[in-house]
Parts: C-alpha cells; sequence; structure tokens
C-alpha cells in the first residue's frame, strides 16, 4: 500500500512509520503544520507543532529512508479543532480536542487529501489496534499495553476511516516502541510524551481561554451558588471552570461542613456555577447525542463498558439507543463528569463508537467508587 | 533517474571547479601566513581575486569574499547603512523593492525594528518589475535622507530582471548608493560590475556552478563600508575570518567558466525553458505563465520558468513530481517547511490562492531536452491528483 505516516516529531509517531515501511508498505511521512505561526504554539518538547518537531520528525523519515513533507492544515485545524473548542467552553462543556483532530484532521482532512493524492491509507503512533472481524468489518480495539491505550480518542471513527487506518504500534508496550526507538538510531527515543493540549503552550488551559473567551464576551461573569442555590460568591467567566473542578474557586466562606466544594454545574447563559460536596459529583446515568458507531449501531439495550475520559476508568454500563444519540446507565457511578465529553462504548476490549455526553443525571446517594482522574 | 530543475535552489557544481577546489584541499597554509605555505595559500586566494574581477569587471580590490550571498547582503545592507548614517545622522532611509529574496528583506526588517531604519519597499508591477515612477518619487521625496538602495538584479522566484541602470541613474543623480543582489543573474545574464554602476553586489558560488559557502560582495573601493565580522580583519578589514583558499579557487574557475559560456548557454537554456512552458502550457491549458513573457536575458532570467497551476496546492503538486523523480521548487520562503504563499507573486498581484498554486521549474547548465520531455509526460495526471486534492483543502462549513 501507499501509506500516509503522519509524523509528529516524537518517537511514537516515527516508529510507526518505520514499522510501516519495514512491512513493505510505500510510505511517505508528513508532518502536519497546525499553526499559521509554529513558534506561536508549543516551545521545547512538550508536544507537538514546533519548528523543533518538525525537524525531529524530518530526521525521523531521513533515517527511516522515506519522503518527507510539511502539510499546512492550520486553517482547517483551526476552524475545526480550535474554534469547536472555544465554543464547547463557552457553552459550558467540556470538549476533548484531540478526538475532534482525530475525527476531523488526521482521519478526514489528512485522509481525503492522501486518498485524492494516491495514497490508500493513513498510519499515526496512536496506540490501539485494528482487527477484522467475522463479518468482515473493521474492528478498533484497545492497545496491548493499557497504560498508553489510546482507543479512546480514536472512538469517533467510523469503518470509512477505520479502511485507510494503520495503527503500527497496537501490540506493542510503550517501553519496547521505545527501546526499538533507540535501536533503530532515532533520536528522539528519549523525548517525553506529549500530554497537555498542543495549541496551549504554556499548559494554562484556563489561562487560554480567559484571553480568548474574555476577548469575545468581557461581561462573562456570574454568580458561584451551592445545591440549595444560595450564593456563595461571583466569578468573571465560567470557561474558567469545569465540572469536577475544587482548586481555583475562590470562594471566600468555607462549606458548614468544612470539607472541600467541587463545580457540579455550569450554565453557561446566566453564567452561574454551581459547587457542592464531592459526593453530589456522582454520576450514575448520561444521555450522549451525535453518537458515531465504529460498525453497525447496536439496535437495542447493550450490555458494555464505557470510558468518559482520555485514561479514565472503564465503567460497567448498559446503552440504550435512543433518538438522537443514546442513554447509558452506569452500573459503577463516576464522577467528575463534564457535558462534552466524549463517552466511548466498549464491548470487551472493542470500540463499538463514541457520543458526546449532553446530560448527566446524579446518583441518589454518595458514590463508594471514585473514578476521577486528573 | 532524477529530473532536476531546481538550479535556481543550487546548481551543480562544474567539474573543473571541483577539480580546482579539491586541488586545494590537500595543501597547508593560512593565506594570512607569512611562511611559503602561507604565500603559496595567498597566491590562490589572489590570482582567484583576479580572475573573479576579469570575469565580472571590478577591480581585484573590489571583491571581499564572504560566507555566501546572505552574508554578502548583510554586509552590505549594514555596513552600507552604518557608514552612511555616520557620516550624516539623517540618512535613515533606505529604498528596497517588495520582491527581494529573504537575504535582503530580513536584513531590513531587522535594521528597522532594531536600529531605527525606515525601510521603504517599492511596488513592482504585474510581472514583478520595479515600479521607476514610485523609486523616482520615493527618491526625490528626501535624498538625502536616504541611506541607500538595494534593488535585486533578477528575481529568484519568477526571474523578472530588474532595471538597474535607471535605478542607478536616480540614485546617483542624489549620490546614493546602490547595492544589488546578483546572485541569480552571474552566468544567466551578462554582468559587468563597473558599467552597471552599483556601487556593491552580491554574487554567490553555488547557484554558478561553484561550491556552496562561498560568495563574494563586489564594493567599489570609495564606498564606505562597516564590518560586521570583526576579527582578523583578512578581506580589506570590512570581513574578518580565515580565508577559505579551497572554495575561493573553486568559485574563481565556476565564475570564470559562467561567465564565458553565458552568451552561448542563456541561449539554449532559454530555448528549452521556452518549450518547457510551451508543451506545459498546452498539456494544462488554463495553467498560467508568471513573470515577465518576454524570453530575452534582458527580461527574464534565461533558466526560469515560473507557472500556476488554478485549483492545485503547489505542495501537492511538488510531491507528487518528487514521487516521479522530477525536482523543482514552490518557489516560496519556509517556515519550518510550511509553505507560505510568495511574497513575490503577492507583491505582482496575484491572490493567496494562485500564490500557492504555484511552481518554480528551473534550468542550468546540465538540463537537456529529456529533463522537459519527462516534466511534459508527468504534468498532466500530477495536476489531475493535485487538483482533486486541492478540492478538499479548504476549511468545512461549520
Amino acid at each position: 500500500m501507499r501509506v500516509l505516516a503522519a509524523m509528529s516529531g516524537g518517537v511514537d509517531s516515527a516508529v510507526a512509520a518505520a514499522r510501516a515501511a519495514e512491512a513493505g508498505h510505500e510510505v511517505t511521512g508528513i508532518h502536519l503544520a497546525l499553526s499559521r505561526n509554529p513558534k506561536s504554539y508549543r516551545t521545547g518538547a512538550r508536544g507537538c507543532c514546533t519548528i523543533e518537531d518538525a525537524n525531529d520528525a524530518r530526521r525521523a523519515a531521513d533515517l527511516i529512508g522515506i519522503p518527507f513533507y510539511v502539510w499546512d492544515l492550520s486553517d482547517r485545524f483551526h476552524a475545526d479543532v480550535v474554534e469547536d473548542f472555544l465554543d464547547e467552553y463557552a457553552a459550558g462543556r467540556t470538549p476533548n480536542p484531540c478526538l475532534r483532530c482525530n475525527e476531523k484532521i488526521k482521519f478526514a482532512a489528512v485522509l481525503a487529501r492522501g486518498l485524492a493524492l494516491g495514497f490508500d491509507a493513513v498510519a499515526t503512533g496512536h496506540y490501539a489496534q485494528l482487527r477484522t472481524g467475522a463479518d468482515g468489518l473493521f474492528e478498533l480495539h484497545r492497545a496491548a499495553d493499557p497504560g498508553k491505550d489510546q482507543s479512546y480518542v480514536l472512538g469517533v471513527l467510523t469503518q470509512d476511516q477505520l479502511a485507510h487506518a494503520l495503527f503500527p504500534l497496537g501490540d506493542t508496550t510503550k517501553t519496547e516502541v521505545r527501546a526499538e526507538a533507540a535501536r533503530r538510531g532515532i533520536q528522539v527515543a528519549a523525548k517525553p510524551d506529549s500530554h497537555d493540549i498542543c495549541f496551549i503552550s504554556d499548559g494554562d488551559t484556563g489561562g487560554w481561554l480567559a484571553e480568548k473567551l474574555g476577548e469575545a464576551a468581557p461581561n462573562s461573569g456570574g454568580a458561584i451558588v451551592d445545591e440549595s442555590g444560595a450564593a456563595l460568591g461571583t466569578h468573571d467567566g465560567s470557561w474558567r471552570f469545569t465540572i469536577g473542578q475544587r482548586k481555583g474557586l475562590r470562594i471566600g466562606t468555607p462549606a458548614p461542613d468544612g470539607k472541600p466544594r467541587y463545580v457540579l454545574d455550569i450554565e453557561p447563559v446566566s453564567g452561574t456555577v454551581t459547587v457542592g460536596p464531592r459526593e453530589a459529583l456522582a454520576v450514575t446515568g448520561l444521555t450522549c447525542v451525535k453518537p458515531l458507531w465504529c460498525g453497525t449501531p447496536p439496535a437495542g439495550p447493550l450490555e458494555c463498558t464505557v470510558q468518559l475520559r482520555a485514561h479514565g476508568a472503564e465503567h460497567r454500563a448498559v446503552l440504550e439507543p435512543t433518538a438522537d444519540g443514546f442513554a447509558v446507565t452506569l452500573r459503577d457511578p463516576a464522577s467528575g463528569i463534564a457535558p462534552g465529553q466524549a463517552c466511548v462504548v466498549y464491548d470487551g476490549t472493542r470500540v463499538v463508537g463514541s457520543g458526546t455526553m449532553a446530560a448527566t443525571s446524579r446518583a441518589a446517594r454518595p458514590a463508594e467508587e471514585d473514578s476521577w482522574t486528573t | 533517474m532524477t529530473v532536476y530543475l531546481d538550479h535556481a535552489a543550487t546548481t551543480p557544481i562544474l567539474p573543473e571547479a571541483a577539480a580546482a577546489m579539491t586541488a586545494q584541499l590537500g595543501a597547508v597554509g593560512n593565506a594570512n601566513s607569512l611562511h611559503a605555505s602561507g604565500r603559496a595559500a595567498r597566491r590562490v586566494v589572489e590570482e582567484s581575486r583576479e580572475t573573479i574581477a576579469r570575469a565580472l569587471g571590478c577591480r581585484p580590490g573590489e571583491v571581499v569574499f564572504t560566507s555566501g550571498g546572505t552574508e554578502a547582503d548583510n554586509l552590505a545592507l549594514k555596513g552600507l547603512y552604518w557608514s552612511r548614517r555616520a557620516e550624516d545622522p539623517r540618512r535613515t532611509r533606505i529604498l528596497s523593492t517588495a520582491v527581494e529574496h529573504h537575504a535582503v528583506l530580513d536584513p531590513l526588517e531587522w535594521l528597522g525594528s532594531e536600529d531605527d531604519a525606515r525601510v521603504t519597499l517599492l511596488p513592482v508591477d504585474h510581472v514583478g518589475r520595479l515600479d521607476l515612477d514610485a523609486f523616482r518619487a520615493a527618491v526625490e521625496e528626501a535624498p538625502d535622507e536616504i541611506a541607500l538602495v538595494s534593488v535585486m538584479w533578477a528575481n529568484n522566484e519568477v526571474g523578472t530582471v530588474q532595471p538597474i541602470a535607471e535605478v542607478v541613474e536616480i540614485a546617483h543623480a542624489h549620490g546614493i548608493p546602490v547595492h544589488t543582489d546578483a546572485v541569480q543573474a552571474v552566468g544567466q545574464l551578462p554582468v559587468d560590475f563597473a558599467a552597471s554602476g552599483v556601487d556593491a553586489m552580491t554574487i554567490t558560488g553555488h547557484k554558478l556552478g561553484g561550491p556552496y559557502g562561498v560568495g563574494a560582495l563586489l564594493v567599489r573601493r570609495e564606498v564606505p563600508l562597516t564590518a560586521l565580522l570583526h576579527g582578523g580583519g583578512q578581506e580589506r578589514d570590512v570581513r574578518s575570518g580565515t580565508i577559505d583558499v579551497p572554495a575561493i579557487a573553486g568559485l574563481a574557475v565556476a565564475c570564470e567558466l559562467a561567465v564565458k559560456h553565458q552568451a552561448d548557454q542563456a541561449v539554449r537554456i532559454a530555448a528549452l525553458r521556452d518549450e518547457l512552458v510551451s508543451r506545459v502550457r498546452a498539456a494544462v491549458p488554463e495553467s498560467s505563465y508568471n513573470g515577465d513573457p518576454v524570453s530575452e536575458v534582458t527580461h527574464r532570467l534565461p533558466g526560469n520558468a515560473h507557472l500556476t497551476f488554478p485549483g492545485c496546492e503547489g505542495d501537492s503538486l511538488l510531491m507528487l513530481l518528487d514521487a516521479r523523480g522530477i525536482e523543482c521548487s514552490t518557489g516560496s520562503a519556509c517556515n519550518a517547511g510550511v509553505p507560505q504563499p510568495s511574497h513575490v507573486l503577492l507583491a505582482m498581484g496575484c491572490d493567496d490562492e494562485q500564490a500557492r498554486a504555484s511552481l518554480r521549474f528551473s534550468l542550468g547548465h546540465t538540463s537537456t531536452e529529456a529533463d522537459v520531455d519527462a516534466l511534459v509526460e508527468a504534468i498532466v495526471p500530477v495536476v489531475e491528483r493535485a487538483r482533486a486534492a486541492g478540492l478538499l483543502s479548504k476549511p468545512s462549513a461549520r
């Protein structure tokens, strides 16, 4: 096959490209330039999109012996990922831009352009496994390395997209990938993993949102209230908050029981932020919209597991299709769940599909299990 | 087989130049040492200087060797600006054009932001040629305030030859020195430093069949020039650094041969270029030819063919041609490898989309009919594919 290897400049995508080439594919490396002004994004080795990262990717491609180009996707990325991220926050939701980037950029804009240019597939360094099911459909499975599994951020891909995807690292652990990179002489073998949002250069999401959204809506402050509606304070922008957040609430008066308070709800129109005790975060039900199914959509109730954030815990659940998506009843309550996040549905290790959480319903009593991860 | 159509980026070294260079690589001797080895090295350097002076119509003492075109441009712009301003503090203006190479534009921007220079980039017409009326008006507005003028001899992207004689006439009427970046011109066009009247001229080795990493600023003795690199003062006290004897020997041989064969090569290469353009345009009728359509060397670099393929992304075209072994350029500056729309095409009045849909094919001394055949054979399927991909490049509706 003629394969486009998306190379970020990091170790994973470099090894993925090398493996694709070694497997006999005709591989061309591409680095996606997602900012018109690369210096305005990350510096150092913390993420993607710097000049240094483009150079790292180029060096790896030279070493593998494949052609390498930089593709300017900055307009698409800005329109489909950055602006969407801002809109979602402004609406009181908490989006995951990495899913959006996979859905709209890597396996849409890049794939479409690649197919038009005569390529057959896009290979990335994601940790996830592709298989062919008994019905002949492509199946996306969790990676062999549970600590690195990235099937969650790929849970938005459809059959068409999976048919043109390659994930050469799915059966390997990160430790093995680093060792392989070193063995292959890839210079970035020891480069740290990227974690934060690539287009927020200093990792300060709150500050970045305040700057961007504060310009657009300077008077978007509101009240901070408790569960009974009693006013506890005010804030100058609801985008500063995310559900489950504890730090930075700046409430003068402590809770009567002295326990920390968490953001329970954000009402974007009024700007009201509701806070309360940790127990009140426990969620037992979800409704999801914008469903995307990897294969055949479920026809009726489905015993499954769901993952509600990147690297989050798995929750046993029952899925029920609805008119515009699906409802999920959690057998293990989850906490810190915010509308806008993706709910990825699994059957064992297989990704069934995903939806965007539109609303949550809370447990009547405190949750025993806590899946809150930061 | 590689079809190399990117001679304006760099052209293959002439075998004679490589031989002259390698002959020196084995020799020892710092050209500034006083012993026999040093004298031998110095002799090679001075003979090279004389060869270059003879080829380009200057005096040997007017050749200042540098590490290449970028350094020569920096030396000319900053060195002239600082000297002229030191003579008269009113001289803080610099006139140049909107289509200069980044080796000129970036030093000018730096002088503007770091050293209070007031830089005016004069407009060009739709073929990329300096608007002389605008230039004259800018000069006559306040000639006493102008430190220098810098106008390239010929444009690296679209090949347009600039009206250097007129620029010199207008500037010299007010005693203003003129620098020209002639990196693309030497070997392609007739270039005579003294006859041109310019005060300073940039040349570089690897664009005329010589080695990389060596070039020169030809600069008249009477023009004041402040040093950029301080140290041993090896080159007329305005350029320090141990003299690169092998590179200079290679540069001199290449320069001599490039000038000697310029007229014949220009005829041969221009004919090949005209054939490339007409056959590509016949194959892709919607393509358009940028720059000056007049083939003569008074108008356009003989090796330059710059074409726009509507609906295509230049970098898609480049990649697809590269996959077929055909090497060319989008002719634009790169920022971390990200193609930016060419400032030259934008200055000529193209819109962003046209500017991104363009390719530069540049021919040189090794180009043959077979190169043109290969391009003509590849261009139709390549354009079809790139156009299909180009339609997908717009941001989706939200």
